[in-house]
């Protein structure tokens, strides 16, 4: 394979760039468009029209909104704590981006000659003839998603505003108490797979025209990981961080301009991020009909499985009211943390049976 | 290449590190402590221990430190930038020296130099480490794992008897 840089062919560079690339840019466009999206669903659901003035059918609301956003004047309060202020932000994008790096959206494809696995953290082993990925992807994920509350931590607390505070505390409760179900409830699909890389547990959800999905054989974890992934990035029905007629905008009351576009980002992108997870480990990942035939195929499986979570996202939230506080509490401590037990135990025992 | 990645990883543990102490505000100090622990966990990547990673950043990053950075915010600790020679800071740079000397005696002259065990790299390889750590916690370790667990039931349950007015 030609030139070969610190013992490992150039194809292999070019190819992780190239992932790396790919998938940050779609990830990119995802969120731009599920902002309009979002808008649009929702007001067809409300029987309103959505944006219309801006480019066919208001196409070009996201790069009027991101211009917009561009040019607005960039305040900083003079009370707040200038490092954790400009910090907080980054914070609260760069995990919701990252996650993306072990989650696997297609098969293996070749290109002159080269094996590269769609998956960002992977690579083709040519000796042993399989894909080695990161092998504790799952646990990377749950990781990366615990880092999202410093974000919005500290962006509350560095505004020096009483709105901003009780945002941020609020979310970071939330965020604590529901990461804490969602990490729960899947551990009843390692059981069933026995594994933690993303890859491997695609891998068997294959075959049976969809029926080995694992919402098949775990529909009350599925559902619980998707419920408390929801609480978990604050969107509605759990939006009390940013519950507008009690806090204002909650911990990015402050923030102006790109910093504020960048929370923006981050909730979308976290959008994403759990749509894709859920699609990975409970509807079968990038698995679908003649995959084997075209490998190209599996993207197109996953990023349409993707979609649709999004969409009913965007449909919960066009439904849904939201929770009162208390309500929210309780029902993660004391509803979905003992189902996630009890549903632990239950497959462990039907697992020693069968 | 490897080498490489861990001077780059070193310099910025270090410096993270050293930011830890010097910071004013003690928010910014709590960020840079997270900083030094991701180097720690990329520190167990490169030694082919990815769960252990994985649980360093949920664990220490993702939930301690998160109570460390609420209790700074809430109880609003500043620090007195006035008291800057104290006899506190020769104490512990004594107590410090001390301490690295051991350590480093420790790691030269001791078998953790050149650790031997039936654990290659192979194998964990080959099985994976998680399951190996699993297999080990379940079987040979399960005592203590079981009262570490009793321990934790035993901090809850104060917590809770702590946090309630009327039980």
């Amino acid at each position: 394979m030609g030139m070969e840089i610190l013992g490992l062919p150039m194809m292999y560079y070019i190819a992780m760039v190239a992932k790396v690339l790919v998938t940050f840019i779609f990830v990119l466009l995802t969120v731009a468009y599920a902002t309009y999206a979002e808008r649009k669903i929702i007001g067809h659901m409300q029987v309103r029209l959505g944006p219309m003035r801006t480019g066919w059918h208001g196409l070009l609301q996201p790069i009027a909104d991101g211009l917009k956003l561009f040019f607005k004047e960039e305040i900083i309060p003079s009370q707040a704590s200038t490092f954790a202020f400009l910090v907080a932000p980054l914070i609260a994008l760069v995990p919701a981006f990252i996650t993306f790096a072990v989650i696997p959206f297609g098969g293996v494809i070749e290109i002159a000659g080269y094996k590269i696995p769609m998956q960002v953290a992977a690579y083709y082993d040519t000796a042993a003839g399989q894909v080695f990925d990161i092998n504790v992807g799952v646990l990377y994920i749950l990781a990366m998603s615990s880092l999202g509350v410093y974000g919005i931590v500290l962006a509350g607390w560095s505004s020096n505003s009483k709105y901003s505070l009780m945002g941020g505390l609020r979310a970071s409760a939330q965020l604590i108490s529901y990461e804490l179900a969602a990490g729960l409830s899947i551990i009843a699909v390692f059981m069933l797979s026995g594994t933690l890389s993303l890859n491997k547990i695609v891998a068997l959800q294959s075959g049976f025209g969809g029926f080995e999905w694992y919402i098949f054989k775990q529909p009350l974890a599925a559902f619980m990981f998707f419920v408390t992934s929801l609480a978990e990035i604050n969107r509605t029905p759990f939006d009390l961080p940013e519950a507008e007629t009690e806090l204002v905008s909650g911990f990015c009351t402050e923030y102006s301009s790109m910093k504020y576009a960048m929370f923006f980002m981050a909730e979308y992108a976290n959008m994403v991020t759990v749509s894709a997870m859920t699609v990975t480990l409970f509807l079968g990942g990038w698995n679908g009909p003649f995959t084997d035939a075209m490998p190209l195929l599996g993207p197109v499986y996953f990023i349409a499985k993707v979609y649709f979570l999004m969409f009913v996202c965007m449909w919960i939230r066009a439904t849904l009211p939201r929770y009162r506080y208390d309500q929210l509490m309780h029902l993660g401590w004391k509803v979905f943390i003992p189902l996630a037990l009890v549903n632990i135990v239950v497959t462990g025992i039907i697992g020693y049976f069968i | 290449m490897e080498t490489l990645f861990f001077l780059i990883i070193t310099l910025v543990a270090i410096v993270s590190a050293i930011l830890v102490i010097t910071f004013k505000n003690p928010i910014n100090s709590a960020l840079s402590l997270i900083m030094t622990f991701f180097c720690l966990a990329t520190y167990y990547v490169m030694l082919d221990a990815p769960f252990m990673a994985a649980v360093q950043v949920m664990v220490y990053a993702g939930a301690i430190m998160v109570l460390m950075v609420f209790t700074i915010m809430l109880l609003n600790i500043r620090v007195d930038a006035s008291k800057k020679h104290s006899h506190k800071i020769f104490l512990g740079s004594i107590i410090g020296f001390i301490t690295f000397f051991n350590l480093a005696y420790i790691l030269f002259k001791s078998r953790a130099a050149a650790p031997t065990g039936p654990y290659s790299v192979d194998m964990i390889k080959q099985i994976g480490h998680t399951e190996l750590i699993g297999k080990e916690m379940f079987t040979n370790f399960l005592l203590p794992f079981e009262i570490t667990s009793i321990l934790l039931l035993v901090a809850i349950v104060g917590a809770v008897i702590l946090a309630k007015k009327k039980i």
